[in-house]
Order: C-alpha cells, then sequence, then structure tokens
C-alpha cells in the first residue's frame, strides 16, 4: 500500500544525455520529478513520455529574464520542452505530471522552471494519450551532457 | 543512455508516514458538479494543498472560485500573472471580492492546479493562498500564477470550489491533502 506522498525512485548523475524512470507503478494519482543540477552544451531538458516520441505534445511558457516578462507556445511536438533557457547552470525543475495513472484522459503536465542564472517561469504541457504513464525519460540533446544534476521522482496518492 | 531507474526499487524515503496525508477526493460523475465542498477539515494539519484536473462543461477559458468557512463577503484579494502562448504576459487583480479566483478551466480539455493554503489554522493572520494552473490544448492555452488572501483570521474548516458560468466536466478530480508542520 504507498503512502500519500512517497519517494519512487531517484539518481544523481554526472555524466551522460539522459535519465530513464521505468516500470513506473499505476498506484499513485500524480507524479512529481524533482531535478536539480545543471550540464553543459547549452541546451535544455526534453521531456517524453511512455518511450513515445511522436507528435503527441504540445506545451504553453510564461516565464522572465529578470527584464522582460514573456509568454509562447509549441504545438504539436515530439517532446515538451521542460525547462526555461538552458541547462547550464545549477537550477531547480518541478515536473508534475497530475493524474497520470488514468486511461481517460489526455495527460497535463505543469513544469516550474527556476535558473537563478537567468530564467524563472511555468510551463504547462500536454501529452495527448489516454495511457497511463510508465516511462520518463528527461534528455539533454546533442552537444549537451549532464555534469551533477539529481533527479527525484515521487508517487502522491489521493484517497 | 545512463540513469535507468527501474521505478520502486528505492525505499528510503524521508518522508516520514502521516507527514503529507490525503484527506478527501472528489471525482466528478456524469452529468457534471459544481460546487466541490470540503467540510469539517481537521486542525491537525500546518498547511493544505490541493491538487486538482478540471474540465469545464461547456465554453472556453471560464472561471473557478473558492471560498472559505462559507464566507461570501468582501474579503478576498488576488492577483494573477497569465501567459497565452505569445505576446506580453498580462496581470489582473482584485481587493474586496466576494470569492478567490484561482483557476480558469475550458470544456476543450482539462485544466491542472497546485494550489497551497498556507498556514489554514493560525488565528493570527489572514490566510495565504497560491496557486500554480494551467491548460493546454495543442494551439491554445494558458499557464498561471495566482496569490490569493482571505481576510479573516478564522481557522479554515471548509473550502468551496465553484464554477462561475457553467459546471465541472465528468472526470474533473479534486484532492485535499494536509501537510504537517
Amino acid at each position: 500500500m504507498p503512502r500519500t506522498y512517497e519517494p519512487i525512485a531517484t539518481t544523481t548523475v554526472t555524466s551522460g544525455t539522459s535519465v530513464n524512470f521505468t516500470s513506473i507503478s499505476s498506484a499513485y494519482t500524480d507524479l512529481l520529478l524533482v531535478i536539480n543540477g545543471n550540464g553543459t552544451g547549452g541546451v535544455g531538458l526534453q521531456l517524453t513520455l511512455n518511450n513515445d516520441s511522436s507528435s503527441l505534445y504540445s506545451y504553453t511558457r510564461l516565464y522572465g529574464n529578470g527584464t522582460t516578462a514573456s509568454s509562447d507556445r509549441a504545438s504539436t511536438r515530439t517532446l515538451i520542452d521542460a525547462n526555461i533557457g538552458n541547462f547550464n547552470d545549477r537550477q531547480n525543475v518541478l515536473i508534475h505530471i497530475m493524474n497520470y495513472s488514468n486511461t481517460t484522459t489526455n495527460k497535463t503536465i505543469l513544469i516550474r522552471s527556476d535558473n537563478p542564472g537567468s530564467f524563472v517561469g511555468s510551463i504547462v504541457g500536454l501529452y495527448r494519450s489516454t495511457s497511463a504513464i510508465n516511462r520518463i525519460d528527461i534528455t539533454l540533446p546533442n552537444p549537451g551532457s549532464y555534469v551533477n544534476a539529481n533527479f527525484t521522482l515521487y508517487g502522491i496518492k489521493a484517497a | 543512455m545512463i540513469g535507468n531507474i527501474v521505478a520502486g526499487l528505492y525505499d528510503a524515503g524521508v518522508i516520514e508516514v502521516g507527514d503529507f496525508e490525503s484527506i478527501a477526493t472528489v471525482t466528478v460523475g456524469a452529468g457534471g458538479a459544481t460546487p466541490i465542498n470540503f467540510t469539517s477539515i481537521s486542525s491537525d494539519y500546518q498547511h493544505l494543498q490541493i491538487r486538482l484536473l478540471a474540465k469545464a462543461t461547456s465554453g472556453a477559458f471560464q472561471n473557478i472560485i473558492m471560498r472559505f468557512n462559507s464566507d461570501a463577503g468582501s474579503n478576498y484579494n488576488w492577483h494573477i500573472l497569465e501567459g497565452v502562448g505569445s505576446g506580453t504576459p498580462t496581470s489582473g487583480s482584485s481587493v474586496n471580492d466576494s470569492s478567490i479566483y484561482m483557476l480558469q478551466d475550458t470544456s476543450g480539455g482539462y485544466a491542472v492546479a497546485v494550489l497551497d493554503i498556507l498556514d489554514y489554522k493560525n488565528t493570527n493572520k489572514y490566510t495565504t493562498i497560491r496557486c500554480l494552473s494551467g491548460a493546454d490544448l495543442n494551439g491554445s492555452g494558458k499557464v498561471q500564477m495566482w496569490s490569493g488572501a482571505w481576510r479573516n483570521t478564522a481557522a479554515i474548516t471548509s473550502i468551496s470550489i465553484a464554477h462561475v458560468s457553467n459546471s465541472f466536466d465528468q472526470y474533473s478530480h479534486f484532492a485535499l491533502y494536509g501537510i504537517k508542520g
């Protein structure tokens, strides 16, 4: 019987380009992925679900860089850009995957992206699939790689 | 590819049982519903969190309001910062309102929100609320950051979440959690 707010898995990486959480139990209501760290290459984090790279993703963003507030969106994408800006500076990214285990609705993702070196912002994303989420991939595309980043996945279970 | 983690092998969590507890959950059935009420909220916790998935029975981006302890007086303030996917983000506010506006949902898809009600039982100060919410519809959508206050020092014992224009559609889901301090 899962607890209400339970760490499911955690890892700290100092190299490589991809972190994957697989075989995620359907026992929870929401998932929360907490990321703290940085990488190289001047690229940002990319999120895919269920190892699905088809054009089922989209997102809307709200962010500021200390001078200007901005909003933009991307539609019919093969991934969700999971943080604002690049991942070079040490930063926090919180990714909420809401009602991830239900098989009735598409999956909506809420992201808080906090990079003290350059951006603060939020992202709402959509994965147009009613499948339960059982895998999460967080990738730095070429030429990026992780330098020192911790990833902890939590499950949150409603009564 | 590194860091392939089979979820479920990690079982040495730092969260103690009871620190973050599920208090009550409402899932909307066929036919829709409004309002969603959480009543007789225990004073056992330090903060409350509501995590929700909401869809309107009809219409585009409509306001969802929240009231505490059945108070419909002009005792609420709120601010919003909103991005609609292009242009300059907008901001809005209201003082002396009869409710807190905390979310907008739409019949085009499910909006989600994570809402924190801080120090809800403290009778020495007003209650402060923050909320991150949004919905993306693959070509439209909004992401919103809200803050609010209930200008009443009473401990919160009930929460009402209502749709201003229509009802919450089937499968909308509202979960109330308590966080111990």
